[in-house]
């Protein structure tokens, strides 16, 4: 998926992080900007907005919170956040302040890669492409509100379906609970009852092993991820 | 009360009180069992809504207590600012009345109506302030807890101990136009008092222990209800009786409650009153004044007064009756001049002398009430003997006149006796008939009658039975010598009979004294903790000494109060240095002693040969001395077992710390041990492929490079996962463990767990077995899923690669249950008690297994603090093993939800 250098955004205060992020993203074909600390992180983007922001949370001199609402109030930038261990409620914070996705330190960096893209593709789509939206067996056409497992057509109910388009909107990255709510019921919060019953549903009637998903995954504490 | 007229017309009563309320405000009560419950927020919830509805609705003063959620609910509403008083030197806020009256609103909030103002203000009490308010026709809303209502005063006392000033009278809780109970179910109050959500005054955390233990909040509960409910009895009475609808309940019961200067009137008072709400009758409070009263002292005539008050306050009519002897005949008399239909009395505790030269009241009004009831109630609460002397009378030898009587008697008896025998046998020794006689009188009167019997004899015997016959001259010196002889030997007998007897008295007396003396150490022996330890203690010498009685033991602040009958929580200065005084100097001290004897209670140290533990106080409300040297050893006694007792308790608690302690210092070993170990062995291995691939890099192919980094990149992993444990045991340590209470589908979760477990798991089967409908835990879902992933490594770990892992949820009560099974070879008995302790490995081999041994304490301890629980079996197989996962069940799905 990656387009003609991409730049992205290192925004991390740990050197030998930076290092070896800056070298995989160079393998990968991505152009990389590097700041230490958040005052730098703000200026750089002032003059070379990236495309992309990685961004670790335990900076020292803003906390990482504070810098992605700065980010934010600026500009839609996707935002993928570095997070240590254990951190849900920050995690959750971070999505909901307008953070796109969150990788867990350690991590691999395939898995990182996997969030970058799903995090561009989102804005690749806002630029007009893929209204249809496969994985293995599925496939979810938005336009024209149909979708098919393997071939055949899979029957959901409105809720259902709204579920489903935003998680394939979004695929790969990782919506919270409230996300989800502002969007298929558009109020801020709500009964999370009902949502568990409908990814249930969801489940039943797309994954091949309901209890075991590979499509419809569930992200501890934080929210939903359709596998992308 | 409204009272029923005969016919069906509304009573006038009911008009007279219909009118009067015209002008007035009206107060509605938020009332509850216990701080805590939410009285506050749902006063101010009222206060909002009917804000909304138009209400001109002001706050004259409310508590937040800096609770979150209450301090929103103030925001929009006006608040008149509080009045300053300046007292000692501080400035303490109250309601400024008068401002609340020159704003005139319709209704005005005013939290804690039993609050005592400061002094200084223009009332006393703010129940005061509130009825001024209401008065002038302003409606109010407010809070109160049942343990602030005068006539459950007592009642509350003795189920939390705790005794509360700060009381409000019932007449207003009667008046208010509307209560409501703001009702929790103790679990959820002991739930938000954990939550740290109840306001509790620092230094009461003793009483807030106790106070919130769910039997007493139960208690509380009921009699908040119960108090609720009898309102609305009343309530419904009074409408009734307005609109002129006849009841079906009984007319005409009256109590009557009879008091005199004893102690236990002002229980017997409350009691009263319970009585007549419970039978919805009106009540009378009578004293008679008989010649005896003129000989009361100062302070019986006081607290004959005070209780006439107090039964005023509470509804009834006070009255104080002359009379003359015959009390019962008083009584019975205004009875059925009233139509009494029951006569309360109070239990008599009056000495047998008492009772025959003054006749017992009771004893009477029973005998006499005829067709009205009589009910004798325990007194309560009541603790002073009237006077130590009766006390001492009690034990003593009964020299009552009737004694003599008696004897005269059986001397008379004696005398007959031998007259008859005399008619029919000549008996030369005829005398020895009077002896029986005698010694009889020895055993049961004592000394003093046996001697008058001995004498009496002897003069029966000259007279009846030595010549000349029926007079009182002897004409034979020998029957002289003969009586004389038989004097003495009379004497003699008797006063021997007598010490035996004095004798056989003091050991049973003795032998009641030890058998209390074990019962109180048994008593002791049962008991575990301090706290109830004090409370027993005091509650029993209290019993057995019939005096007030407060345990003081050691803190760093000085010494507090450990326990005390009647419960008290505070204690004044100046007692506070006659007991601190004794326990520095090892003497006592207070009244009755030669130091600081001005103060109301004597002090006496309590310690053991290990050391001084604290000082017992005791006080007598009758004045005179407190103990006599009896009750004095009695209470030395006491004292000691009490010291031992105590002293057993902290010796326990100190071997409990010492294991605590011994434990702590294993587990620090074990965590270096195995930090070092679990640390250096991935670092070795990944330290050892960095290096190799950097010197060497070029000379290894591709398939051997690749795996080196693949081994490199496991053992990181595992280190990741090491690391992560050890965070985990750390915080759980730390209590750091804030749990969520959400809702979680269970397959959910376990789907994920799977995810996250894979690699441990590796190509093993697992099936899942779970009901149609979506089993819902509650609890927190990233600590579920850690304990689940911990499990499922567990049994990667320690079974073969082609085992089969099955994981089962199940519905179970209230909770639901998630257990993970495989039949791989299982735990070794020896292991079974040890599985979840930390750092434990089974010794299979030369720890062939890696890892620190912390998973599954972890798991353990995540579900532990959800409130759920962790155990392992062996599976009705026969083979593997088993791990449960106990957590608490949530709603299930297609319920409703909270809006």
């Amino acid at each position: 998926m990656a387009s003609s250098a991409i730049t992205v955004l290192i925004v991390d205060d740990e050197a030998p992080i930076r290092r070896f992020l800056k070298a995989t993203l160079a393998v990968n074909d991505y152009r990389t900007l590097e700041a230490e600390t958040a005052a730098e992180a703000l200026r750089l983007m002032r003059h070379l907005p990236p495309e992309l922001v990685l961004l670790d949370l335990g900076l020292p001199d803003m906390d990482g919170l504070d810098l992605i609402r700065e980010i934010r109030a600026r500009s839609p930038v996707p935002i993928v956040v570095l997070s240590s261990r254990g951190e849900e409620a920050a995690k959750v914070a971070a999505l909901d302040l307008g953070a796109d996705d969150y990788v867990t330190k350690p991590f691999g960096t395939d898995e990182l890669m996997a969030r970058m893209r799903a995090a561009l593709r989102h804005r690749l789509a806002d630029r007009g492409a893929e209204p249809v939206f496969s994985a293995g067996p599925l496939t979810v056409d938005l336009a024209r509100h149909l979708v098919t497992l393997r071939g055949a057509e899979v029957k959901l109910s409105p809720k259902e379906f709204a579920i489903l388009q935003e998680l394939v909107v979004h695929a790969g990255k990782v919506l919270t609970h409230r996300h989800l709510f502002r969007a298929v019921w558009g109020q801020d919060d709500g009964d999370q009852t009902s949502l568990r019953v409908f990814v249930r549903q969801l489940r039943v009637k797309l994954e091949a092993d309901p209890a075991r998903p590979t499509l419809l995954l569930t992200e501890p504490g934080v929210g939903y991820r359709l596998a992308g | 009360m409204a009272k029923m007229a005969a016919g069906v017309r509304p009573s006038p009563e009911s008009f007279l009180a219909k009118a009067e309320r015209a002008g007035r405000g009206r107060l509605k009560i938020f009332f509850g069992a216990a701080p805590g419950v939410g009285k506050t927020y749902e006063m101010l919830t009222a206060a909002q809504a009917a804000k909304r509805e138009g209400v001109d609705v002001v706050i004259g003063v409310v508590e937040t207590h800096g609770r979150a959620e209450t301090m929103a609910l103030v925001q929009g509403l006006e608040i008149v600012p509080m009045a300053e008083i300046s007292y000692r030197g501080r400035a303490l806020s109250e309601m400024d009345v008068d401002a609340v009256l020159k704003r005139r609103p319709q209704l005005v909030l005013v939290d804690e109506l039993a609050h005592a103002n400061a002094p200084g203000s223009r009332h006393p009490k703010r129940h005061q302030d509130v009825e001024e308010l209401l008065e002038a026709g302003v409606d109010v809303f407010t809070t109160l807890n049942v343990q602030h209502l005068e006539s459950l005063n007592d009642v509350v006392a003795r189920i939390t101990r705790v005794r509360v000033r700060e009381t409000v009278p019932d007449r207003l809780f009667d008046l208010a136009e509307e209560v409501e109970v703001i009702d929790l179910t103790p679990d959820a109050l002991r739930l938000r008092l954990a939550a740290g959500k109840v306001y509790v005054r620092e230094q009461a955390e003793r009483a807030v222990r106790h106070f919130f233990q769910p039997g007493n909040l139960t208690a509380l509960r009921e009699l908040a209800l119960r108090r609720t409910a009898e309102r609305v009895d009343s309530d419904m009475r009074d409408y009734m009786a307005a609109h002129g609808i006849e009841g079906p309940w009984p007319a005409g019961e009256r109590v009557l409650v009879a008091i005199d200067e004893r102690p236990g009137a002002a229980a017997l008072v409350r009691a009263g009153k319970r009585l007549a709400d419970r039978a919805r009758a009106p009540w009378h409070c009578v004293s008679i004044e008989t010649a005896r009263h003129a000989r009361l002292s100062e302070v019986e005539r006081d607290r004959i007064a005070d209780t006439l008050r107090l039964a005023e306050a509470l509804g009834a009519e006070a009255l104080t009756l002359p009379g003359g002897a015959d009390v019962a005949e008083e009584l019975l008399d205004f009875a059925r001049r009233r139509n009494v239909t029951t006569i309360v009395v109070g239990k008599a505790k009056r000495t047998r002398w008492f009772a025959l030269t003054r006749g017992s009241v009771v004893a009477d009004l029973v005998d006499r009430a005829g067709p009205i009831a009589v009910q004798v109630m325990a007194g309560d609460g009541e603790t002073a003997a009237p006077k130590t002397v009766e006390a001492r009378a009690a034990t003593s030898g009964r020299r009552s006149p009737g004694a003599y009587a008696v004897a005269a008697l059986a001397v008379a008896v004696a005398g007959a006796a031998g007259l008859a025998i005399d008619l029919v046998i000549d008996l030369p020794n005829i005398s020895l008939i009077f002896v029986p006689a005698v010694l009889l009188i020895a055993l049961r009167y004592g000394a003093g009658p046996s001697l008058a019997a001995s004498l009496l004899s002897a003069v029966a015997y000259n007279f009846l039975f030595t010549d000349p016959r029926f007079s009182l001259t002897v004409n034979d010196p020998s029957n002289v010598v003969a009586i004389v002889f038989f004097s003495l030997t009379a004497v003699v007998a008797s006063s021997v009979a007598a010490r035996v007897r004095a004798q056989t008295l003091s050991a049973r007396s003795q032998a009641r004294v030890t058998a209390e003396l074990y019962a109180f150490s048994r008593k002791l022996a049962a008991v575990a903790t301090e706290d109830d330890l004090l409370w027993a203690a005091s509650h029993q010498v209290a019993l057995m000494l019939k005096a007030d009685v407060v345990l003081l033991t050691a803190s760093r602040a000085g010494l507090v109060i450990g326990g005390a009958y009647p419960p008290e929580d505070t204690i004044e200065p100046g007692e506070l240095a006659a007991a601190t005084w004794a326990y520095e100097h090892d003497e006592p001290a207070g009244r009755g002693s030669a130091t600081l004897p001005g103060a109301t209670r004597l002090f006496l140290p309590l310690k053991t040969s290990r050391g001084k533990l604290g000082v017992v106080g005791v006080a007598r409300r009758a004045a005179g001395p407190i103990l006599t040297p009896v009750e004095r050893r009695l209470l030395d006694a006491l004292a000691d077992q009490t010291a031992v007792a105590l002293d057993r308790i902290r010796l326990g608690a100190d071997v409990d710390e010492a294991r605590l302690e011994a434990e702590t210092e294993r587990l620090r070993g074990a965590l270096l041990t195995s930090v070092s170990h679990d640390f250096k062995t991935p670092l070795a291995t990944i330290m050892g492929v960095i290096t190799s691939l950097r010197s060497y890099g070029g000379l290894y192919d591709d398939a051997t490079r690749d795996e080196m980094l693949a081994s490199a990149q496991t053992e990181t992993e595992r280190l990741n996962r090491f690391v992560a444990n050890l965070l985990d045991v750390v915080k759980l340590d730390a209590g750091g463990v804030a749990a969520m209470s959400d809702e979680i589908d269970l397959e959910d979760i376990v789907g994920a767990a799977l995810r996250r477990a894979g690699g441990a798991l590796g190509d093993r089967a697992v099936t899942l077995d779970f009901p149609e409908t979506p089993l819902v835990a509650l609890g927190d879902p990233v600590l579920i899923e850690h304990a689940l992933v911990n499990v499922l490594e567990n049994a990667g770990k320690h079974t073969p690669p082609s085992a089969q892992i099955a994981i089962e949820g199940r519905r179970d009560g209230d909770g639901v249950t998630l257990s993970v099974t495989d039949d791989g070879p299982g735990i070794a008995p020896e292991d079974v008690p040890h599985v979840f302790e930390r750092f434990y490995r089974s010794a299979g081999g030369d720890r062939k297994t890696p890892g620190a041994g912390l998973g599954l304490a972890i798991a353990r301890g995540f579900v532990e603090a959800l409130s759920g629980t962790v155990t392992v079996e062996t599976p009705p197989s026969g083979r593997g093993a088993r791990f449960v996962l106990r957590l608490r069940g949530g709603r299930a799905a297609g319920e409703q939800g909270r809006a």
